[in-house]
Order: structure tokens, then sequence, then C-alpha cells
């Protein structure tokens, strides 16, 4: 996957973190996530369409999610309170509409988020596009964001020329 | 003055709301997407909408061109992931007074109400 996908990701949270909840993100070495890796307990997920295609997740532990969650509303909450997927959603959406942004030349819609809690769960993804996950260190606890896009065909050009 | 918040998310509109409050604006109603937004402008009358453009059933862009065909004057901010200078522009050729986007300091929104409110008040 193309850097320059993975860095306004990384621009992004940081500037989430740092703006909404005065929480300093420490980014970690992006890797190669296994497939069939599980998530952690709580994911919020977005989906990338236009110029570039796939999906974005950030994927917390029960508790890193609370504290996350709690210092964002300005209120404590649990995985129980009804607005805890809510907030989970918000966090992740205005992550990927701020990584999109830096996405130059490119013009990219995003999806409503979804959010999944369960311990173990997996995302299923594209098995075409391969998967990055970025740790992340929070003083609220351990994060990862898991990005897996790519340039759609219609972008790269693919097919153009072609005749019948 | 009354404020009416459209996002999707409760969350973002219980921190506008905190935001507001702080400002002294007390008087507000919520709107989970463009379509509730349309049902609430007639009866509510708002002197300030603060838009989302992201949202299910009617997003916001839509919302803004349709409440502009009948309502020119009306302060909008729209309040967005969306912060490419072209879907700003889109934005502003739809009819909205002034853009905020997510993530934003209190500061900052309280900073964008008041300048817009200043503008329409100098018109």
């Amino acid at each position: 996957m193309d850097a320059s996908y993975i860095k306004p990701f990384i621009a992004s949270i940081q500037n989430v973190f740092s703006t909404m909840l005065q929480l300093p993100v420490t980014v970690g070495t992006p890797r190669i996530k296994d497939r069939t890796g599980p998530a952690f307990d709580v994911s919020g997920l977005i989906g990338m369409s236009g110029d570039v295609t796939g999906s974005v997740v950030l994927s917390l532990p029960r508790d890193t999610a609370e504290r996350v969650v709690s210092l964002f509303c300005g209120q404590e909450l649990t995985l129980e309170s009804p607005d805890f997927a809510d907030a989970v959603g918000e966090l992740v959406n205005m992550i990927c509409g701020g990584a999109k942004a830096m996405f130059t030349g490119k013009k990219v819609s995003i999806s409503c988020p979804s959010v999944v809690v369960g311990q173990g769960h997996t995302v299923a993804r594209q098995t075409d596009v391969p998967c990055i996950q970025i740790p992340c260190t929070t003083d609220c606890g351990e994060l990862v964001i898991e990005i897996a896009i790519q340039q759609s065909p219609a972008a790269a050009g693919v097919g153009a020329g072609a005749t019948a | 003055m009354k404020i009416l918040l459209v996002d999707d998310s409760k969350t973002m509109r219980n921190i506008q709301k905190s935001v507001l409050t702080q400002l002294g604006h007390t008087d507000t109603q919520e709107a989970c997407d463009g379509q509730d937004a349309m049902s609430k402008v007639g009866a509510y009358k708002p002197d300030l909408l603060l838009v989302d453009w992201n949202m299910p059933i009617m997003d916001g862009l839509t919302f803004v061109k349709t409440f502009r065909q009948t309502n020119k004057t009306t302060p909008i901010i729209m309040v967005t992931t969306e912060a490419e200078k072209s879907r700003v522009i889109e934005a502003i050729k739809a009819g909205v007074n002034n853009y905020v986007v997510k993530p934003f300091t209190p500061d900052l929104l309280s900073q964008r109400i008041n300048e817009t409110m200043a503008k329409v008040a100098a018109a």
C-alpha cells in the first residue's frame, strides 16, 4: 500500500485526539495485519469509496474505549451506555474525514460509521487488499487503526483506452 | 437566539450544545438528519442552524439546498469532517454562511458563530 495513504491517518488521529480529547497519541510502527486476526473489543468501521476504496477500522480494548469515550463526551460512559457506540462512530468519522482531506487530488467519500462491540470479533475485508495496522499508545491505553484501502481501478486508469 | 443542531451523532450534538450553553445560548433543538430538520424548521423557526454534512436519509448539503428554496436568510454553519476546499466551495454555493471542520475547539466554534451572527446583523 502506498505510504501516502497511511500518513494522513496518523496525522488525523493525533489531531482528533488532541483537539477533542486533549489526549496525545504516540504512534508505533505500522505493520501488516494477519487477515484472520481478531480486533479488540470495540471497533468503529468506515467505508471509503470514490478514487480510493476500502475500509478503515478504529479498534480498542473495552477499558481503553470506555476511557476515551468518557473523555470525548465529558462524562463517564461505559460499554452499556446508550451513547457509547455513537461516540466511537463519531471518533472514527472524524479520523477518516480528516485523513481523506489529505489525499491530494483524489475525490473520496466516506460512509456513515458502524460500530461492532464484542470480545474476539473479527472484521472481514476484501481479500486482495492488505490491511495495515497502526498501533497507537495513549494515556487511556492502546488502540489500533486498521487501514485496508487502495486506489480504485477507475482512478488508476485500469481499462482506460480499452476497445471493444 | 434559537439554534437548531442537525447531526446524526448525538455525541456531537451534545458537544455542540455544551459549547453553546457556555456561550449563553440555551434555546436549542436537535434534528438527527436533514429530513428531521426539515420537519422542525417550520415550527421552531431557528435563528441559526449548525448542520453536519454526512447523515443518513437526507445529508446536510441536500438539506441546505432544500431549506434555501424557501428561506434565503437564516444563517447556516456547516459543521463537518468534509475538509476539502472543493467541498467548502460546494457548501457555500448551496447557501451555507460559514464552515467549521471537525475536529474543532470550543473557541473555534464560538468564533464562527459570532462572526456569522455579526455578518447577519450588519446586512
